[in-house]
């Protein structure tokens, strides 16, 4: 056997982003205890308490401050962070829009967890799905390497000119954020030249300039303020793919808005985002081996959502399933679901698709269940009454 | 231990010469308190400021888009969280004086409501002042909710009608005291608070450059008469401040590391505390004869809180 130097450094997806942080050394950053965060910011401030960086902590009262601090910090003019899960991103909801519509570079570090009722400190997407429409970038991360290349992007991304808007980097809570692997972290000196130093435009404490930041904006003016704030957003479309393709001189990856896995030829596909990417890889890679043509669709970025690519990729294939994990009470299927279907309305011959909600409050996603989603939409694909069964639960008692 | 009586302050021709911090042509109503205080506090330090306002009267009606009233920095987030918000700017600020790349001596500032601080902005409140951040708090006291129409607040007091606590037929509207907030805070340990009224324009003034040059958090509650709120013309907003001090409804008084300070005690030339009740609609409904015992509670609540006042002050 020979030995290969192991460049891989074992942590779990909270240090992994707790590392990213470390390079990024912002400012300030504020933090409030919520599992399955709290993995992220035991790392980060053990750095900040040994030195490694010389980040100013708040450790404030709740999440409502957490994200009020950031903002205020982030208006002052640095580069200021906090992390969150679940119920504390739904305390800082109001603060959320606020941040968005100021127009901060903030990057948040969100672990998903289950919103309460009832309560539950398990994975699913009920949290960050709540913001959807916030105005906040989002990105979610399948594993511990891609949480941490993707919060280096974040800060890049969120101090663009053209987009000024914050980030919130999502992975799944315990599954990635718990989960240990072995991740390839990049040099200091090289991170910290592609980050560069961030140079507001307009900081509060530029004295000499004084300006009025959070004004009472009417009916004559909020309308424009919101129509800049989603072009802003759209902004990302085309500013990304240059981010990443500068990031490639480091990682030598092509990251898109959605990563598409054995789709060339596929006819039955599985769409989804997060740590459950990973186990429909495997499904994939199986139902490969016995010669289906099956393959999967990842996405990457939720907001601004990559209409496009989905369109592009899915054309060609005779079903979908996309998979939510949320509930969206009330609505037919969830929201992933609901992007996806409105994506294909323009084709002439669109797939079928179906929705699956799964997983909610942490319940396991398998490869048999992954194989099961793809076993029962090849019946449906020939049925003609699958649209009474749009929306399943997979697996849930009755 | 500075005695505030003999910090130096500008006078009154100096004062008129200095640059307004909030420039004239803003939406306060004619008379407000709030305008009143807001630019007597700023005036009160030369050194570079920059506020957070928490929603309410002063920020709505100084910041109507595409205008502003505000020539130094200014940041208005929500209604409970200008105190977090605050925090944050100080830290960054704290931050940038670390690894040097500033030179600056900046005062930070933070003015809220009662609202937007006895009520639903005093947790952001308590917990920025146990973080010990160098800022000075501001509280303008008019006393309920005005920016939505006269609601009651934990700081509006017994026997007041509000929208939201009307006198009626069978509740003449508040029965409950106002929050004594001056001792909540004063139980955070911070180094300097104080409570002041606009009509005392030396004190106030002389008491918020004491708190600007205190290190650490420093609270100032100041009492802000409101024409609409508390049903009064708007010409008497002085003579109206005045009037709670001299009932004693309002006691000029602060607490400098645990130590009280009587600024003013009218001792027996205190006035009765009816003539405070009778200069505003808001309390027009106690003058009845079924109310008459309610004057007496209000008498009764106002002295013992001076003998209190009295007493801590004396202590050694
Ligand atoms: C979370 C939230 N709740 C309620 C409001 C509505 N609101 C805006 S200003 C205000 C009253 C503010 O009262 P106070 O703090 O006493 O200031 P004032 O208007 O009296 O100057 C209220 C209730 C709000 N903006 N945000
Ligand atoms: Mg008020």
């Amino acid at each position: 056997m020979s030995k290969t130097k192991i460049d891989r450094t074992p942590l779990s997806g909270a240090e992994s982003v707790a590392q990213a942080m470390r390079q990024i050394n912002p400012e300030v950053v504020a933090a409030y205890p919520i599992t399955p965060q709290t993995g992220i910011m035991h790392a980060f401030t053990a750095f900040v308490n040994d030195g490694d960086v010389d980040t100013e902590m708040i450790r404030v009262e709740s999440e409502h401050s957490a994200m009020s601090a950031t903002l205020g910090a982030s208006a002052a003019g640095v580069r200021a962070i906090t992390a969150t899960s679940s119920n504390g991103l739904a305390l800082m909801h109001e603060i959320v829009y606020i941040a968005a519509s100021t127009r901060l570079p903030i990057v948040m570090p969100v672990v998903n967890r289950a919103l309460s009722g009832p309560i539950n400190i398990h994975c699913d997407h009920s949290d960050t799905m709540a913001e959807r429409d916030s105005g906040w970038v989002q990105i979610y991360c399948e594993n511990n390497q891609e949480a941490y290349e993707m919060t280096l992007l974040a800060i890049r991304l969120a101090e663009h000119k053209d987009i000024l808007l914050p980030v919130m980097v999502c992975q799944d809570g315990f599954i990635t954020s718990h989960g240990v692997e072995g991740v390839k972290l990049y040099k200091d000196s090289i991170v910290k030249k592609f980050l560069g130093k961030y140079k507001p435009k307009h900081p509060l404490l530029d004295t000499k300039n004084p300006i009025t930041i959070g004004p009472l904006d009417f009916y004559d003016y909020y309308f424009e303020h919101k129509r800049q704030q989603s072009e802003a957003i759209h902004n990302v479309r085309k500013v990304f793919p240059k981010l990443v393709k500068e990031f490639k001189k480091i990682s030598g990856k092509d990251y898109g808005f959605i990563e598409s896995y054995m789709m060339d030829d596929a006819k039955e596909a599985i769409v989804v985002m997060s740590s459950s990417a990973g186990t429909t890889k495997e499904v994939v890679d199986r139902l490969r081996k016995e010669g289906r043509k099956v393959g999967m669709v990842k996405i990457r970025m939720f907001r601004p959502f990559p209409i496009s690519e989905i369109k592009e990729v899915l054309k060609g294939v005779d079903i979908v399933a996309v998979l939510d994990r949320v509930e969206s009470f009330g609505a037919v299927g969830g929201p992933l679901f609901n992007e996806i279907r409105s994506s294909l309305y323009d084709y002439n011959n669109k797939p079928k698709i179906v929705n699956y909600v799964f997983g909610l409050g942490g319940r396991s996603y398998t490869p048999e269940l992954g194989r099961q989603v793809f076993d029962e939409i090849s019946k449906d694909k020939n049925s003609k009454d699958y649209e009474h069964n749009l929306v399943r639960y997979l697996v849930v008692r009755n | 231990m500075v005695d505030t009586k003999e910090i130096k302050i500008k006078n009154l021709k100096e004062l008129s010469k200095q640059k307004e911090r909030l420039a004239p042509g803003h939406r306060m109503c004619p008379g407000c308190g709030a305008a009143i205080i807001a630019r007597m506090i700023m005036h009160s330090t030369e050194n570079e400021i920059v506020v957070a306002n928490a929603t309410g009267c002063l920020e709505v009606s100084t910041t109507i888009y595409p205008y502003t009233s505000w020539r130094v920095p200014w940041i208005h987030n929500a209604f409970e969280n200008a105190a977090a918000t605050l925090s944050g700017v100080e830290t960054a600020f704290r931050s940038l004086k670390k690894k040097n790349k500033t030179k600056k001596d900046i005062k930070f500032l933070a003015f809220g409501g009662d609202g937007g601080t006895y009520d639903i902005g005093l947790q952001s409140l308590s917990a920025a002042l146990e973080r010990g951040h160098d800022f000075v708090y501001v509280c303008y006291d008019n006393e309920a909710y005005m920016n939505t129409g006269i609601q009651r607040s934990s700081a509006t007091p017994y026997g007041a009608s509000t929208k939201t606590d009307p006198a009626g037929k069978v509740r003449p509207g508040k029965l409950e005291f106002k929050k004594d907030l001056m001792e909540v805070v004063a139980g955070h340990g911070i180094p300097y608070l104080a409570q002041a009224s606009p009509h005392n324009w030396a004190d106030l003034m002389k008491k918020a450059k004491k708190a600007f040059e205190t290190p650490g958090p420093a609270f100032l509650l100041v009492l802000s008469p409101c024409i609409p709120g508390w049903g009064m013309p708007n010409n008497k907003t002085i003579e109206i401040a005045k009037l709670a001090v001299d009932t004693n409804f309002w006691p000029l008084y602060e607490i400098e590391k645990g130590k009280y300070t009587l600024n003013y005690d009218p001792k027996d030339k205190a006035k009765p505390i009816i003539e405070w009740l009778k200069s505003q609609n808001r309390f027009k409904h106690l003058l009845l004869p079924k109310n008459s015992s309610m004057i007496q509670t209000i008498q009764d609540h106002a002295d013992k809180k001076m003998n209190y006042l009295r007493m801590r002050a004396n202590e050694k």
